[in-house]
């Protein structure tokens, strides 16, 4: 270090050597047996890496648990959020459709009728909603981290159950209030629930993947989960809609739900197999294509978000 | 030894759209109002898609980029804003795809683009750890080992409980940069980070990115602090528009990159973009607005030697007795000597003045330097007070000078940064023994 610079002038021929020495004893080759990460353009559909999920099944949970508690933060009701929506739009449809339109309810006092459909439409429209938005509301995370994508419309998907099981608290409630009894096919009830989760998810991956790049899906988002209302029987029976059109209506995945539920709740009609086995089949196509569709899409998110 | 990442022709391409044609009458406005969301249709359509459309509609942020990186081995790049810095780390770290060409990892990846990424204000501390730990692709059991530690590491041990929107954004980014360092990845991609945070914590960062280092790890680095840059890495790439410009050793590499950014060097340095040495209050009683060379940034070896700069000053209260004092820097960031001015007067309250200051006889030996320069009272014989300081400013050349037989002449790194003129040797009369 201190010499004087007259015996470093024979330093470049040294020099020369000193970098092949640094590799030869370098770090010890322990990198052999490692996954190899290749990274390239791909084009075209792609597979769910099922695996990378399941690495990040934590990432799905923390980002499920978040937004459960982000949404009621600082909020005086706080969870209660989620039964007063469903409870008004009841109030509201008792009074215009149940008193003023004299609806056929399947024998069944309007109020329940609804309700019983209003719980898990109000899931359905929410989760939709939520998980379409999903990668807009967080596209600062799309730009500089690198997770598998699909956690953000699922776990949207999944943190709405939390709404959904404190609703049936309270449909459990007005069953009580009006001394009906469930069928014993409320074991069915997780199916129902797995098919409405299904087509909520599917729809939203498919929407949010759009919406991402074009932000006029956002705005047509709330305009059509309204209408899709009309589609389903929440406000009105299906035995309302014309036979020979029931088996197209229940190609919507909802109407097999809704009115399941209905039977095994309220108990006013047999448990509709036909409907629930049909909108089950939609809601598999759906949750298919969504996945599909967000996989292929996802690959610009990052550029146009 | 077989390397860690290995990159390889590696190009993306941005369409950006031409500038519409505007229109210039009512109608052709209605036209265009009316056709607008078809033309846009089929410009959304696929951003990312190259090849048919015309030179001058897309954008290369990287062309043909290919390096290699090996196992522990800290690799820096640099270039200028929009080189492809930004790209290229968002290629390695998977955020976007490559138009062409190819990256090979073997291993496990982490990057730190931003500190702090999906962090809550409204969760507290303990739950944002927990979220950003498995944003960053750690499991909760990992977290979980590594708590206590992060916790440590972040100093925020008090805060834990409180929401995070209650934090200062100092706690914030100690935090988040606390849970980061804790990644066990085999490579680790790291985005300037650095510029936040205090001195104390800035040292933390590069000690713990050091650590990484030694355990074998490999870490790719993007910083501006050339500074952080000399002590960190041995290697670094000078990205250029896109391309590589050089992939040397880091101070061929500074040089390089300071050569580019020649035009950058020779501008003034001002308002935010200096940065204030670490321990200067963000009041300041009088403060630099501007620094800029008065002769070009580039001196030659033979020259007198006269480096001007003027200094623009802004005062916020009155001062007297204000003195400016600077440090030469080596770009490898070894000090090479300072000065201390004469006092040159005051500025009461609002005024703004410029001083000139000219440093004669530096005798500075080829190579790149860069200043850092302090205004304050006092110099080294008195006690000294600075009421503001910036380093990395500056930046400037010494060029060789021309050898007697045609050339350049050569200056070895090991002689050190002075060229020390005027030695006389003289023979003394010879005693001649027998």
């Amino acid at each position: 270090m201190h010499q004087p610079p007259i015996t470093t002038h024979e330093a470049p021929s040294t020099k020369d050597e000193a970098p092949s020495t640094k590799h030869a004893d370098g770090s010890p080759m322990h990198a052999e047996g490692r996954t190899e990460i290749v990274i390239r353009r791909t084009s075209g559909w792609r597979l769910v890496d099922f695996g990378e999920l399941y690495r990040y099944r934590d990432l799905l949970w923390f980002l499920t648990w978040r937004n459960i508690k982000v949404l009621y933060a600082q909020s005086i009701i706080g969870i209660g959020w989620a039964v007063l929506q469903p409870l008004f739009s009841m109030l509201v449809f008792t009074l215009v459709f149940g008193m003023f339109a004299q609806m056929n309810s399947d024998g069944v006092p309007y109020a329940l009728f609804s309700f019983c459909a209003l719980v898990p439409w109000s899931y359905f429209s929410n989760a939709l909603l939520d998980s379409g938005n999903s990668l807009v509301s967080q596209a600062d995370m799309l730009s500089k981290v690198y997770f598998p994508r699909l956690v953000l419309p699922l776990s949207s998907v999944l943190s709405k159950l939390v709404d959904l099981v404190i609703a049936l608290g309270v449909l459990f409630g007005l069953m009580v209030i009006y001394q009906r009894v469930p069928s014993w096919e409320i074991v069915f009830l997780p199916l129902l629930i797995l098919i409405m989760t299904m087509t909520a998810a599917g729809m939203g991956m498919f929407l949010t993947s759009l919406a991402i790049q074009y932000r006029d899906i956002k705005h047509a988002m709330n305009f059509i989960v309204q209408l899709l209302m009309y589609a389903a029987p929440v406000v009105y029976p299906t035995t309302l809609v014309p036979e020979w059109l029931q088996p197209y209506y229940a190609l919507n995945p909802m109407v097999g739900v809704i009115e399941g539920f209905r039977a095994a709740l309220l108990g006013s009609r047999e448990m509709p197999w036909m409907w629930i086995a049909t909108g089950g089949l939609t809601s598999i196509l759906i949750f298919v294509i969504g996945l599909f569709q967000f996989r292929k899409q996802e690959r610009v998110f990052a550029d146009v978000a | 030894m077989s390397p860690i990442i290995t990159v390889s022709n590696l190009s993306k391409v941005y369409r950006i759209g031409k500038q519409a044609d505007r229109a210039d009458s009512f109608v052709g406005m209605l036209q265009e109002s009316l056709t607008a969301p078809f033309r846009n249709w089929r410009k959304m359509r696929q951003p990312t898609e190259s090849g048919i459309e015309p030179e001058d509609d897309v954008h290369w942020a990287l062309r043909d980029v290919s390096f290699e990186v090996k196992e522990g081995e800290v690799l820096g790049i640099i270039g200028r804003n929009g080189a492809g810095k930004s790209t290229l780390l968002k290629i390695l770290s998977r955020i976007t795809e490559p138009t062409s060409g190819a990256v090979r990892i073997r291993g496990r990846v982490s990057s730190l683009l931003e500190v702090g990424t999906g962090f809550h204000p409204e969760l507290s501390g303990r739950e944002n750890i927990y979220l950003n730990g498995t944003i960053l692709g750690m499991m909760k059991r990992e977290i979980d080992k590594k708590f206590d530690e992060i916790v440590n590491f972040s100093g925020v041990g008090k805060f834990l409980d409180t929401p995070t929107k209650r934090y200062s954004s100092g706690m914030k980014v100690r935090l988040a940069f606390a849970v980061a360092a804790h990644l066990e990845p085999e490579v680790l991609i790291i985005d300037e980070v650095l510029a936040v945070g205090d001195a104390e914590f800035q040292k933390k960062c590069l000690g713990k990115i050091e650590d990484v280092a030694h355990e074998g790890r490999s870490v790719i680095f993007v910083t501006h602090d050339m500074t952080a840059l000399s002590k960190l890495t041995q290697n670094c790439i000078v990205l250029e528009n896109g391309q590589v410009a050089l992939i040397s050793d880091t101070a061929s590499s500074i040089a390089k990159y300071s050569s580019i950014d020649k035009r950058a060097l020779a501008a003034s340095y001002e308002g935010k973009l200096l940065t204030r040495h670490p321990g200067i209050p963000k009041l300041r009683k009088v403060e630099f607005r501007s620094l800029k060379f008065v002769n070009i940034a580039h001196f030659e070896e033979s020259q007198p030697n006269e480096i001007v700069f003027d200094a623009e000053l802004i005062s916020h209260d009155d001062s007297k007795n204000l003195r400016i004092s600077f440090t030469i820097f080596r770009s490898d960031g070894t000090p090479v000597g300072s000065g201390f001015s004469k006092p040159f007067g005051g500025l009461s309250n609002g005024q703004h003045s410029t001083v000139r200051v000219s440093i004669k006889n530096c005798n500075l030996a080829p190579g790149f330097y860069y200043f850092g320069v302090g205004l304050g009272v006092g110099d080294y014989k008195t006690s000294t007070y600075d009421f503001d300081a910036v380093t990395s400013v500056l930046y400037f050349e010494i060029e060789p000078e021309e050898c007697v037989g045609g050339g350049v002449s050569t200056w070895h790194s090991s002689w050190g940064p002075l060229i020390l003129r005027e030695v006389h040797a003289s023979m003394h009369r010879e005693v001649v023994s027998e």
